[in-house]
Formats: C-alpha cells, structure tokens, sequence
C-alpha cells in the first residue's frame, strides 16, 4: 500500500466529531469500517477507475476519489456499461472544520449518482482543502451546473471551467459562505426596511443578546 | 496630436456602426418576476426574447433562501423536523417522512406496522394535496379558472385530515424520526373512506373541464417537449421524467414504507409535453386513491396488530410505551428524556430519497455521535427541474413559459430552501 492510500485510509477513519478527539464511539467506527471494507473492496475492480479506496455503509457504496480523477471517473461510472449511472441525483459539500479530520482536507464535494438501468445508487466523495479547487463535472454531467454554483455559494469551492460560476442562492451582492462552520448562523448583517428613506437598507447585525451555540454532545 | 484626431474619429464611426447594427438586431430582455403570479412564487425570470420567441432564460433564485441547511445544523432531529414541512409548502408530510427515514436509517431506529400504514396514508393524501394544488394552479395561468376552484375546495377537505391528525392545517410535524407525533383518531377513517369515495367523482369533473378541452390542448400539446435521454441529462425526477416514458417511480422501484405490498400503477407519458405530464398527474391521484383505499381497508379490518406508537429504539435500553410512560416513573423519564433530547446519529452518512409528490426528494445526512446533524444536505426536485427552464423554454413563445413553468410543478420553498 503506497504512502498516499495509508494516510487516505487513516485521515477518513477519524470520523466527524464536534468535540475534536477521537473518542470512544468514533473508535467503534472505525472497526465497523474496517470490517466492511474488504467485502466492498471486490465491487468494482480498481483498474476500471481509480478510486483511492471504497467504504460500505447503510448499504450504500461510497468510493472516495481523488480530485485530479473526478472527471475520468465520473465518465466511467456514467457511460460504463457495467454500471451506467446516467443521472446525478445531486452535488452536495461537507465543512469538516474543527472536525480532527479538518488537518489535511476541510472540505468534501459528494456526488449522488443514480443508475436507472439497475436501480442503484452511488456516492463518490472527492476531498479538497481550502485553497484547491476541483475541476467542474458539467462537461460529463449537464445538471451539475447549478448544484456547483450552489456549492460555490455556500462554501466557496471554486469549479475550473465551470460555465457560469455565479452566485445562486444569497442575495445579489452577498458576501462571505454562509454554510461553512466558521460562518455565524446569525450572519454578518441585516436587512430591513427604512420608512425615513423608503428603501430597504443593510446594517451591520447587532443582537441584544449574545447568541447562544450549545456545543455539548449531548444534553444528557 | 492631429494626426490622432481623424484615427479617433474612425473608430468612433466603426463603434457607432456597430452598436448600430447591434440595435437592429438586440434581443429584447425582459424581467419575468419575482411578483407575476405564474411564476409560482418569487422567480426572477430573465427573458431575452426575439420577437415572442423565446432566445434565453435565466432564472434568478434565492428570493426566499433561509438557510434551512444551515439552521438544521444548529438544532437537534427533533427541532430540524418542522423545516421540512416548510421546504415545499404543498406536500409537507412527504418531506417530514423523508427526513425521518433518513434519520431512522443512522440512528438504527425500526418502527412498527401500523405506523408504517398510516405514513403511507398521508403520504398519499400528501400526494393528492400536491397534485390538486399542481393542476389547478396549471390550469388557473393558461386560463382556466374553474378546476382551480374546484380543486382548492378538495385540498380543503385533506387539509381537514390534516388538522385532525396533527393540530395544523399545513404544517403538521406528524410524521416523526420513530414514528408518529401522535395516534391516529379511530373516527378519522370513516371521514377518509368518505372523502375517498366522492373523491373519485370530483377527478372526474376536473378531467371533464381540461382534458378535451381545445384551449387547454392547444396550450399544452407539443409544449416543452423533453426526450427521456434529456430528463436524465437534466437529472429529471417524478413526473417530469415519467413524462418521458421512463418508468421510474421510487415507491416501485426502490421501495421504502409499506409500498412492495400495496397495488398500484405507475403511470408513464408517451411524448414528453406538458400535456402528458397533466394527464400523469391526474392518473397518479387516481393511483393515490387505490392505495388510501387499500390501506383504510388494512388498517379497518385491524389485520396488523396494533403495537404501541412509540417505536422501539434499539439502541437506548428501553423502548418507550405510550400507556406505560403514565403509570411508571422510569419510562416517564425516558418519555421525557427522548422527547427534549432528541435521537443520538451515529457516525456516518446517508442519502434517503423518496418520491415526493414533485419528484425524488433526497436528504443527505451526516451524523457525528451527537444529537444534532453534522451536516443535513437537502436535495430537492424542483431545483433541478427549474435548472432545464433555459432548455425548456427556448425556442418557444412568451406564453409558452408560464406553461412550462407550472407543468414543472415548481415551489420556492423547496428551490431556495
């Protein structure tokens, strides 16, 4: 196993955690991983598209991706004739920030394919850290063009040669990604209606009280 | 110096000639929305148009974006739960059931029969709900104002149901991760038998207003005709891809709930215009009144034992009984400490699709050993569905938009989320 699968494999496992630490339960999931993966490792041969490493789960098959093969692979998985996923359900991103797993990739593109022909569904994971962008998927599949700008809204993940790269769902001159965890749920400013200059007018936020993230696990 | 003056003079002239030939020829752009009411809500719909054919569309959304994804976040399962009857406003409880699948799926919750029936009920009432609202608002912005009276007069009746079940007209929270918010009143399905069995008479009239009507055929026949190999291009779902021809349909295909033992059809367009997918829509509240039918009768003749509603959660220690949590001090505990708590979501993700009454509705889920969700990733059809407007519309006329815009079905709650 080369260097580059090794450190995939270890970086994955830690999984999503608020607290920051590898605690007890996360543990467990690692052993539920590792005991799925070697039966899942036989689905599809690593010669048909390389993925770095694949992970059952729900039964749901998930094939992690590196960024610089997305293209190849998502061509692969779409026109194939073992596997035919001809329609992308949706694009969607992940923020892992203050997650353990934060240190070598922030963010994750994941891709839902579906296969109509066996009724089947597919997810391909590609992670990225904060300055790297990811090449746009809009030449294989023409529906992601508006699930990338919503990406590119909402996490700022820039889409090489991605059509029309525009903002979609904030308002026209919104600043900032209002769905990374560093992104205060309350926002930056706010926007009301002036009756003395009779238009809509935006401040900057004042609360009058602080505003209050319980960040505990759990209440009990 | 002078010699510059007759160079600038030149190209002043080449401009002029330019921006005149490009007067001639410039498209007229026109803003469609956000306040017409056949854009279905607030779509800002930027119309270049030759003449009244339509060149490009390019619709501008996010009007009604409240950061649902970002608010879920921020709240434990049971808190996030009512955002989603607040996605698409039209079919509430199908939202609210695919969250509680998804949810259910990570936190390894199983739940009984007799909950699993009556979520297919409403489900399907859900479904009749959407559809009317989707017919008659179709028919109402190419003319037609009856159907639409009609129909609101029936969505009435099943916002009833709604209301008796749960307490809210529209937004019910009923449907719950593990089960149901509360029982099912016994009396309330005679009242569904009722309504199912006028109901069939009250298709009949909407059918007899629209579906040979020349009008309404001259506006829909060979209107946003769309190719099956295009549905999948555009990541087409429900209606819109069955459209086609495919025969896709999530409760046939990829059965969730209680769908493999139920009887019914899946109806499948022939041609792709907007005239098909009128008549699918008619046929599937058809379809949704056999599977009422079917499971007023289940849940009538009492075939499946009536186990208690609070589902049975696996991995707390005990389950919750609705007569027990009043009489023992320890379940009352558990009762409440479920109930303000919240459900524990493992670590690890999940995509839940079902079929929404607009097509695939998908939630993404990721759970991190806490009570609220790492990460709730909504995927909603109308997003896609209104992605292909560009394609849909070009080449058609001006009046052909408002047709294609409401054969899509769209609603902005779920677009903008």
């Amino acid at each position: 196993m080369s260097l580059k699968k090794k450190f995939f494999l270890k970086s994955w496992f830690i999984t999503p955690d608020s607290s920051g630490v590898m605690n007890e339960s996360s543990i467990k999931m690692y052993n539920i991983f590792s005991k799925v993966r070697p039966s899942a490792k036989y689905l599809i041969d690593r010669k048909v598209f390389p993925y770095i490493f694949c992970q059952k789960f729900n039964n749901e098959n998930i094939y992690i991706i590196h960024k610089k093969n997305i293209l190849f692979s998502l061509f692969i998985l779409k026109n194939h004739i073992n596997f035919q996923y001809k329609l992308l359900s949706s694009i969607s991103g992940v923020d892992f920030l203050s997650t353990q797993f934060a240190k070598n990739f922030r963010f994750a593109v994941v891709y839902d394919l579906l296969s109509l022909k066996f009724k089947n569904r597919l997810r391909v994971k590609v992670f990225l850290n904060e300055i790297s962008t990811i090449s746009s998927s809009c030449s294989v599949y023409y529906n992601a063009n508006w699930w990338e700008r919503e990406i590119w809204d909402m996490y700022g993940i820039w889409f090489d040669k991605h059509p029309d790269l525009r903002r979609i769902l904030t308002d026209y001159g919104f600043d900032g990604f209002p769905l990374r965890k560093d992104f205060p749920l309350s926002g930056y400013i706010d926007v009301s209606y002036s009756t003395d200059k009779r238009r809509i007018i935006s401040e900057p936020l004042e609360l009058t009280q602080e505003f209050r993230a319980f960040t505990f696990e759990s209440q009990w | 110096m002078n010699s510059n003056v007759p160079l600038i003079k030149n190209s002043f002239k080449k401009i002029l000639k330019k921006t005149e030939s490009k007067n001639r020829l410039k498209n007229f752009t026109i803003n469609f929305g956000p306040q017409h009411p056949a854009a279905h809500g607030v779509l800002r719909l930027i119309l270049e148009l030759n003449g009244e054919v339509v060149v490009k569309a390019d619709p501008h959304i996010g009007l009604l974006h409240r950061g649902t994804e970002k608010l879920i976040e921020y709240k434990t399962v049971l808190q996030a739960l009512p955002y989603f009857d607040r996605l698409d406003y039209v079919s509430m409880m199908a939202q609210e059931h695919t969250f509680s699948l998804a949810v259910e799926k990570l936190a390894n919750i199983s739940v009984s029969p007799k909950v699993l029936l009556i979520r297919v009920l409403f489900l399907e009432i859900t479904r009749i709900l959407s559809h009317l609202l989707s017919v008659g608002c179709h028919a109402m912005d190419v003319g037609a104002m009856t159907p639409f009276l009609w129909a609101f007069e029936e969505r009435e009746k099943l916002m009833e149901f709604y209301e008796r079940v749960s307490g809210a007209r529209m937004h019910a929270a009923y449907i719950r991760p593990g089960g149901l918010s509360s029982d099912f009143p016994a009396e309330l399905l005679c009242d569904i038998k009722v309504f199912s069995l006028n109901f069939s008479d009250r298709l009949a009239e909407i059918e007899e207003m629209l579906t040979n009507n020349r009008i309404w055929k001259e506006r829909l026949v060979d209107v946003g005709i769309v190719s099956s190999k295009q549905a999948a291009d555009w990541g087409f779902s429900g209606v819109m891809l069955r459209g086609t021809g495919i025969a896709w349909d999530l409760r046939k295909n990829m059965p969730y709930d209680y769908y493999q033992d139920l009887i019914f059809d899946v109806p499948v367009g022939s041609k792709g215009d907007c005239y098909d997918r009128y008549l699918l829509r008619v046929e599937e509240m058809a379809q949704s009144l056999r599977i009422i039918n079917q499971v007023i009768s289940v849940l009538d003749n009492k075939i499946y034992d009536f186990y208690s509603l609070k589902s049975q959660i696996n991995n707390s220690k005990s389950s919750v009984k609705y007569n027990v949590m009043k009489t023992y001090m320890e379940d009352l505990i558990d009762h409440f400490k479920l109930n303000t708590g919240s459900i524990v979501l493992r670590a690890g993700e999940t995509y839940c699709a079902t079929e929404a009454p607009k097509g695939e509705f998908g939630v993404y889920l990721i759970g991190n050993n806490t009570e609220k969700p790492f990460r709730c990733k909504i995927k909603a059809p109308g997003f896609g569905h209104l992605q292909s407007l560009n394609d849909m519309c070009k080449g058609h006329m001006l009046a052909d938009v408002v047709t294609i815009i409401g054969t899509q079905d769209i609603v902005f709650g779920e677009v903008d989320r």
